[in-house]
């Protein structure tokens, strides 16, 4: 037996209707380092509008913030502030590495360069170029919605996989100096 | 008011092994390790050299013609006299130890941190020598040419921060 459904009423999946509020709302976290700054300040501004994206409200506090976008390159002594900052934005969250330097070390392959943040806090998407157009990045923040929708849960499922909590295989093979050792136990079947 | 050949004389007069030269313009005078600190008093009392305008260091491994490992640098200058004066001092391995300017000119204090930090060279008597640029835990002296450029693994050796912690 069909039953009718009145006026202005849809049928979705709840997992859906979160990641669509979610996508449409994204507030970006800037960690701007280097040049690749700039470039994120020209797409907040008027002449690209990061706005017509909904996610044009930046914020200086990690604890408001679900979006962080790594503009630049993160040099040892500042990485423990990047993990701080990335652990202190509530869930959920994403990232977007900006950039070569963010996300490779770039052309600063030296000894104090951390040669991508991916080996530290996990990364949803990637963007190309030093520094990157705004139009790049106003790709990444689309394509990254599109990621939302596509696989957002209410609960956050999917930031629970074994790929997004498991160390790097080269972070694993190399031994800690300095500070407290920790080694997360390989944690395989959850979710 | 004397002349920087004026100043160099008395300088060789003064101390023992004191050599120098000249290139393009610049006059640079190279002192012994034990006389280092009193040639640079000397330089700043009574020569009126009161402006110390850097401190830093040079690694020789490798390099051309080179007899000694390290060549420490202090540019000074007099604003009165109006002179410029680069005193160099060679270091060997192991005794990588000068004492502190740091009583004679109080910006020396950076300096000497950061020529500690990048060399690994000694400074006796500095009130704080600590790292200045790098983390504190870091085991090595980057800037020596017998370090690597990409580092030992440093770069990657830091936990990841886990929640609990933050």
């Amino acid at each position: 037996m069909a039953i009718e459904l009145p006026e202005n009423v849809v049928v979705s999946k709840l997992d859906s209707l979160a990641s669509w509020c979610r996508k449409n709302s994204l507030w970006p976290m800037p960690f701007a380092t280097a040049c690749c700054g700039i470039e994120l300040m020209a797409t907040g501004a008027s002449r690209h509008d990061l706005a017509r994206f909904g996610a044009e409200v930046f914020r200086f506090s990690p604890r408001q913030c679900d979006l962080m976008i790594v503009a630049g390159r993160v040099v040892m002594k500042m990485l423990p502030v990047l993990q701080r900052i990335w652990q202190q934005m509530h869930e959920p969250k994403w990232c977007i590495s900006m950039g070569a330097c963010a996300s490779t070390g770039g052309v600063f392959d030296t000894y104090s360069v951390v040669q991508g943040i991916d080996r530290f806090i996990p990364v949803d998407m990637y963007v190309p170029g030093c520094p990157p157009r705004p139009e790049q990045l106003i790709q990444a923040i689309i394509d990254l919605q599109d990621k939302i929708q596509a696989e957002g849960t209410i609960e956050g499922r999917e930031f629970n996989t074994f790929a997004r909590q498991q160390r790097k295989r080269a972070l694993m093979e190399l031994p800690i100096i300095g500070g407290p050792q920790i080694i997360m136990p390989p944690r395989q079947g959850v979710n | 008011m004397s002349t920087l050949s004026e100043v160099v004389a008395a300088l060789k007069d003064r101390f023992a092994e004191v050599t120098d030269s000249e290139f393009r313009g610049q006059t640079r005078v190279v002192v012994q390790q034990s006389q280092c600190f009193d040639a640079l008093s000397c330089l700043k009392n009574e020569y009126g050299f009161d402006m110390l305008v850097d401190v830093t260091c040079v690694d020789y491994l490798n390099f051309r013609d080179a007899t000694d490992r390290f060549g420490l640098v202090y540019v000074l200058a007099g604003t009165e006299s109006n002179l410029q004066l680069t005193v160099r001092v060679m270091l060997n391995e192991p005794d990588l130890t000068v004492p502190s300017v740091v009583p004679l000119w109080e910006g020396a204090n950076w300096m000497e941190r950061e020529v500690w930090d990048m060399f690994g060279i000694r400074f006796e008597g500095h009130p704080d020598l600590r790292r200045i640029l790098l983390p504190e835990e870091f085991a090595a002296h980057p800037l020596r040419k017998d370090y690597p450029l990409q580092g030992r693994g440093e770069r990657h050796n830091f936990p990841v921060l886990t929640r609990a912690e933050a």
